[in-house]
């Protein structure tokens, strides 16, 4: 994309109207402006795009095997671990990350903190995008994914944990659409829709807390069906649930900061100067609400630990493993977190962000992989598995891409708004 | 930031309240408690009795209709089978298993024949999402493949690790689980094909409160004889099947952790705050976004005052002109 953006003024698109002031059609907006053989060249040229076309080469036949041959063709049909890759990091590390709409829509939107708008939108798509393909990998690993609206409309369970879930992440996705949907009508130019979605941003904003809080902690709460199963440390009946809620806190921040970095980076071309002017300000401000959900979790592990009466755990090799999580994955970022927002260092603070991010799913597939079945046996998931998670990803990242590449969410939009 | 008049103010609060009415009535069913069926139907277990011979696996495999195993059921090398370091389990082509133990306290092996247990409060069913399945007040715990989505979240939940799925389908997969004989025997007040089959009478089918009063009574007329405790009595409050044993249960391949009490028990803690959430958090947050923007109101209201003031003061200009 550099290339033409230097060569051509009214790329990238920022407006409804061209230099000589006839309009943009939608199909050039979805070319960028630029002619299908342009389009083409820089496509090739960017070697993330081989990378990703060698992942779905592989992936997506394997994918299609999955459906006609069914789950055991794919995994390794356990009847010991019935939850695998597809729900462990699919579903289990993929919202935590995507809490990042609710925390910014509050921010700007209930809090009334107009310095952190320009995120807003970034962070409203991260949150729909993750929560999005958090339900794809569900319809990868759901026996029968054509009846997923059973627990809607068929036969309702609603003691269960997982109707709770299902509810509402069903009903957040659709908060998180409407909350996108502006972007996608400034684009296009259809104000009125725009003007009508702005009415509801409150009730939504609050509605989006609700549904966090909830589901995060449902998520985390599934676990505790199985206190016979997941190693104490990582299971406690009464902390679960507000663990998985607090850590998807700097989760989402930290996934943020970690999108923004790179867009910074590898999409200049992209960010108005706003975002490129805010960038560190907001990076600041998010790294530090996110140290602060950070010291809260670590003190409510501890709580648990201490509640549920599990110091002697600690001295086991689990305890070791646990606190080894524990310092990784969440003290070491806090500190560099906390060091940067002191210092002004953001790139201390970027590199922190992707090992809280990381961190998350360490812990995730720790419950629900690693320190599940922990008198047993570990299970290894099949190269298959691995390789069809893999593949979602990068479908992910590319849908990522190409909406931001445009869609005013790292740029404002010139035309009329 | 949009100014919060009365008109949205109520708007976001109608929309949160709707949220919180539908969602709310949904959870609240959790903490209701199942009744036990007390006329329930049980079986009890007695391991000094059996002899591993395999019948009752093979009487199950011909009344579910279940595919031909790979090794015969008279071929007794199946109890060295090792998988994963784990004895041999049920899988979508066996409901019912009978493994050998070797404990060193005694001279000869123990055989311990594992199935769905059918609790009294079964993980699978309250962790259903859309209620595949059910507790029949025979006592048997059935499952609904018409409804089921495949989540898997019962597999999770059993403390037994007893239901399993059919894996090997891409169109009709399935959960896989003794269900009593629920269609075809015990519905009609018959036992079990496997308790029918066994012929050490290891297997005593009756209420689940005679069945637990008939364990009792051998504890106590034959001292010596069995551990004094009865599996399944009050393990995840209390199963249809129990068992009787001559070695600690922990020797014998049995989870002597699993909690007492109903494993909904434990996700209760979560399901009561989940109506706390509903409720209280749309009024704290509208409270916050009050409390956060009043800087602006009161900004307003001032702008408001000054124009009136304005306004007032130049009619009394014109009242003064004329």
């Amino acid at each position: 994309m550099k290339l033409f953006s230097t060569e051509r003024p009214e790329i990238p698109i920022v407006n409804h109207t061209k230099e000589d002031g006839s309009a943009w059609t939608i199909k050039e907006k979805l070319w960028l402006g630029l002619s299908v053989n342009e389009y083409k060249k820089q496509f090739f040229r960017n070697p993330v795009n081989w990378f990703m076309m060698m992942i779905c080469a592989i992936g997506l036949p394997l994918i299609l095997g999955r459906y006609a041959f069914g789950l055991g063709w794919v995994t390794h049909a356990s009847n010991d671990y019935p939850w695998g890759l597809f729900l462990g990091f699919g579903l289990f590390g993929m919202v935590p990350l995507s809490a990042s709409g609710f925390m910014l829509g509050t921010t700007v939107e209930l809090f009334g903190r107009k310095d952190f708008h320009s995120i807003e939108r970034l962070a409203l798509l991260n949150g729909l995008l993750g929560y999005f393909f958090a339900v794809l990998f569900l319809e990868v690993d759901l026996g029968m994914p054509w009846r997923l609206p059973y627990p809607m409309f068929v036969s309702l369970g609603p003691a269960a944990v997982l109707f709770l879930v299902a509810w509402h992440v069903a009903t957040y996705l659709s908060v998180q659409i409407a909350e996108v949907l502006p972007a996608l009508f400034e684009w296009m130019g259809w104000l009125k829709g725009k003007r009508m979605i702005r009415k509801w941003v409150l009730g939504l904003t609050v509605a989006g807390i609700i549904l966090s809080t909830l589901h995060q902690g449902a998520l985390g709460a599934l676990f505790t069906y199985a206190p016979a199963k997941i190693h104490p440390l990582w299971v406690s009946a009464q902390f679960t649930w507000i663990h998985f809620f607090v850590s998807s806190i700097f989760g989402g921040l930290s996934m943020v900061i970690i999108a923004s970095t790179l867009i910074k980076n590898y999409m200049g071309w992209r960010c108005d100067e706003e975002f490129k002017s805010n960038l560190d300000y907001v990076t600041i401000g998010m790294a530090k609400g996110a140290s602060l959900a950070m010291i809260t979790y670590l003190v409510i592990k501890i709580v648990a630990v201490a509640h549920d009466q599990e110091w002697t755990y600690l001295l086991t090799g689990w305890g070791s493993y646990y606190m080894l999580e524990l310092t990784v994955a969440v003290v070491l970022p806090m500190f560099m977190f906390a060091i940067g927002v002191r210092n002004n260092w953001v790139t201390l603070i970027r590199a922190g962000a992707f090992i809280a991010a990381l961190g998350i799913i360490w812990n995730r597939l720790n419950t629900s992989l690693v320190c599940f079945n922990w008198q047993m046996y570990q299970e290894i998931p099949h190269w298959k598995e691995v390789w069809i998670t893999v593949t979602i990803y990068a479908i992910y990242f590319m849908t990522y891409r190409f909406i931001v590449y445009r869609l005013p969410i790292v740029y404002e939009w010139k035309g009329e708004r | 930031m949009k100014k919060l008049n009365r008109r949205s103010f109520i708007k976001g609060g109608l929309a949160t309240t709707a949220a919180a009415a539908v969602l709310k009535e949904k959870t609240s069913v959790a903490s209701g408690d199942f009744d036990n069926y007390p006329e329930g139907m049980g079986v009890i277990v007695d391991l000094t009795r059996c002899v591993g011979c395999r019948s009752c696996e093979a009487a199950c495999n011909k009344e579910q209709g279940l595919p031909e195993p790979a090794e015969p059921f008279d071929d007794f090398s199946v109890f060295d089978q090792i998988h994963h370091g784990q004895k041999r389990r049920t899988d979508e082509s066996k409901y019912t298993v009978v493994n050998r133990y070797d404990p060193p306290e005694i001279d000869h092996p123990l055989f311990r024949k594992i199935q769905c247990n059918h609790c009294n409060e079964p993980a699978c069913l309250t962790s259903c999402f859309v209620n595949a399945y059910t507790k029949t007040p025979e006592g048997a715990v059935i499952y609904n493949s018409k409804v089921c989505v495949g989540c898997r979240t019962c597999m999770v939940a059993c403390p037994f690790y007893i239901p399993t799925f059919k894996y090997s389908k891409a169109f009709t997969p399935k959960i896989m689980k003794c269900i009593f004989c629920y269609d075809t025997r015990l519905k009609n007040g018959k036992p079990p094909a496997c308790v029918e089959a066994c012929p050490q009478e290891a297997l005593t089918f009756g209420k689940r409160k005679d069945v637990l009063k008939i364990g009792k009574q051998r504890i106590r007329e034959t001292p010596g004889k069995y551990v004094d405790h009865i599996y399944g009595e009050h393990e995840v409050g209390g199963t249809a099947w129990m068992y009787l044993s001559s070695v600690p249960f922990d020797k014998v391949g049995f989870d002597t952790h699993v909690p007492k009490e109903p494993i909904i028990n434990s996700v209760k803690e979560f399901l009561a705050m989940v109506p706390m959430v509903l409720t209280i958090w749309p009024g704290l947050f509208v409270g916050f976004h009050l409390l956060a923007t009043r800087k602006d109101k009161i900004k307003e209201l001032e702008m408001e005052k000054e124009a009136k003031a304005k306004k007032a003061n130049e009619n009394d200009k014109k009242e003064e002109q004329v």
